[in-house]
């Protein structure tokens, strides 16, 4: 294992987020206040509590998710194709490491960022709307498990696309989508039956409503399922990776 | 002593059919200073790229250093440098970090010092802050092979390190591979550039359409194959070029009142005796005498032809 090639990459990623602070932390914590106000301020007051608990609390997971996995797919796959488009990836094919210590590297980098900029957002709820954290230890450990899978996914992403287009499809046609439709501005059971069960097909749901859970208590799935689902979710982005990389896949010739 | 460098039967196909590499063979020794010389398209920048883990092969193996660039890639590649032929670069990284980046990539701890001494071999520090964006293409061009070097390998690759790149910085960088030798650094180069093979190689592979067509020391490769060329200066001009001297294929030159004699330098018989007896019997009089070798370039012309 090549720890000091995993620190190198570490640390070159994160440096890059730093020197982009302004860009990698205001819009996200800017376009979440927005939320907090259309919604959670404006609609919100004219919404009823759900599950006892005020919408503009309600949403605060959600938000806190949509910003979470936009920045983690986007985050890891820009951080990885980017040394492909200039074409700089040489290196890591002539390093002696091996896709572990470039995953690790990547992707540990990535989902540091996000998580960073999923607290920042839980800091400006705050000053938006009062709630509290029933599960400290569980929220953060959603948190991170999710950084961490939709990493790996963002780095996929970022490994397989051909151009910059590419790199945006995915989050912008499939995350957003999902996320929006995966209960962050409502409660499942608020939809027909029917729709209740496409839901289920919706991996983001699961998210979701553990991270719910944590905050309030109330889940609109079983927590162990919520759980399951994400580890599931994770391990298979784990195998996607070691297959590409085995294979060489979009990789090498 | 073991070579440094050890290829067997290597092949590639890619997957679009072409056959890039064609069962090359080839060891090279410690320290020395070997030229891959082709023309565009035949094989030299597949062949540095499965060494150092870029392209898979199809077939056959490499050992850098006794190791195996698949099976003991890591060990191996501890072992290589590789300055690529285009320039890739992060822009916004400083030139410091990105030796240190690197560094970091082949798992050695930091070393200021040595990092130092790099850049100062190919006179960079004064721009370590710089960002690389910052910088002019020989700048970035001698980035690349500090970067190469800041892991400490014993082999280096350059490929095509002075395509596109101007007479003065060319000579530069010639300067740095000498440098490198002396330092003890095996370099394998690849280059269209007959002149930068005769300028720095020791040795020189010929390499067409996949196929290593021959590896030989640059002096013997100019002996074996070169032709010599003698010019004869002469007193008085020459109306015509008497019967008695026409087995020797003369060419007579007007202008400068010379006649031209080739002949090959690894011929028994040279001719030269027999040439100056019928000059003299022909009452031609000399006035000066040079030889000459044929360049590289006249070899690998000769050598491509031959081939095709």
């Amino acid at each position: 294992m090549n720890f000091h090639a995993v620190k190198s990459i570490y640390s070159f990623e994160m440096a890059r987020f730093f020197r982009t602070l302004s860009q990698s932390l205001i819009s996200p914590v800017l376009s979440t206040s927005l939320y907090f106000i259309v919604f959670g301020a404006a609609i919100g007051s004219r919404i009823e509590e759900i599950d006892g608990v005020s919408y503009g609390a309600f949403i605060v997971p959600g938000l806190i998710m949509l910003s979470v996995l936009t920045q983690s797919i986007s985050n890891a796959s820009f951080g990885i194709y980017f040394p492909k488009f200039l074409g700089s990836i040489y290196e890591l094919h002539t390093a002696p490491v091996s896709f572990v210590e470039i995953v690790l590297g990547y992707v540990g980098a990535a989902a540091t960022k996000s998580a960073l900029i999923g607290l920042v957002i839980l800091a400006t709820a705050e000053f938006f709307v009062d709630f509290q954290i029933l599960h400290m230890g569980a929220m953060l450990a959603f948190l991170l498990l999710t950084c961490i899978s939709f990493s790996l996914f963002g780095f996929i992403i970022g490994v397989w696309s051909k151009n910059f287009e590419q790199l945006q499809m995915v989050p912008l046609l499939v995350i957003t989508p999902l996320v929006f439709l995966g209960g962050s501005f409502y409660s499942i059971s608020m939809l027909p039956p029917f729709w209740q069960t496409v839901t289920l097909f919706n991996p983001v749901v699961y998210l979701i409503s553990g991270f719910r859970w944590a905050f309030f208590g109330t889940a609109d799935i079983n927590l162990g399922l919520s759980l399951g689902m994400i580890a599931l979710f994770m391990f298979v982005c784990l195998g996607i990776i070691g297959w590409t990389f085995k294979t060489g896949y979009k990789i090498k010739t | 002593m073991a070579p440094i460098l050890s290829i067997s039967n290597l092949s590639k196909q890619y997957a679009s059919g072409f056959q890039a590499l064609k069962s090359v063979n080839l060891d090279i020794e410690e320290g020395e200073i070997l030229a891959l010389l082709g023309p565009n398209g035949a094989g030299k920048t597949t062949l540095i790229s499965i060494i150092c883990g870029l392209v898979k092969a199809s077939s056959g193996s490499a050992s850098v250093g006794g190791f195996d660039v698949v099976r003991d890639y890591r060990q191996a590649r501890s072992l290589i440098g590789l300055v690529p032929q285009e320039i890739s670069l992060e822009p916004f990284q400083t030139v410091m970090d990105a030796l240190r980046f690197t560094r970091g990539l082949f798992g050695k701890r930091n070393d200021p010092a040595l990092l130092r001494r790099i850049l100062e071999q190919l006179s960079l520090w004064d721009k370590r802050d710089a960002k690389t964006m910052e910088l002019s293409g020989g700048m970035k061009r001698r980035v690349l092979i500090a970067k190469a070097l800041c892991h400490e390998p014993r082999v280096l690759f350059l490929d095509e390190p002075t395509a596109g790149v101007d007479v003065e910085l060319r000579k530069e960088m010639w300067e740095v591979v000498r440098q490198l030798k002396a330092d003890g650094v095996t370099i394998i180069l690849t280059t269209h550039y007959i002149d930068e093979a005769e300028a720095i190689a020791d040795r020189v592979g010929v390499i067409r359409g996949g196929e290593l067509l021959l590896v030989e020391r640059k002096e013997t490769l100019m002996q074996r194959m070169g032709k010599r060329q003698m010019r004869v200066e002469l007193m008085q001009p020459l109306p015509a070029i008497p019967a008695s001297l026409a087995r020797y294929n003369l060419d007579y030159s007007a202008e400068d009142r010379s006649l031209v004699y080739s002949y090959e330098a690894n011929g028994e018989r040279t001719g030269i005796a027999s040439l100056f007896a019928d000059l003299s019997a022909a009452g031609i009089l000399l006035r000066d005498v040079e030889t000459k070798q044929s360049s590289l370039e006249d070899i690998f012309v000769g050598l491509v032809e031959d081939k095709s």
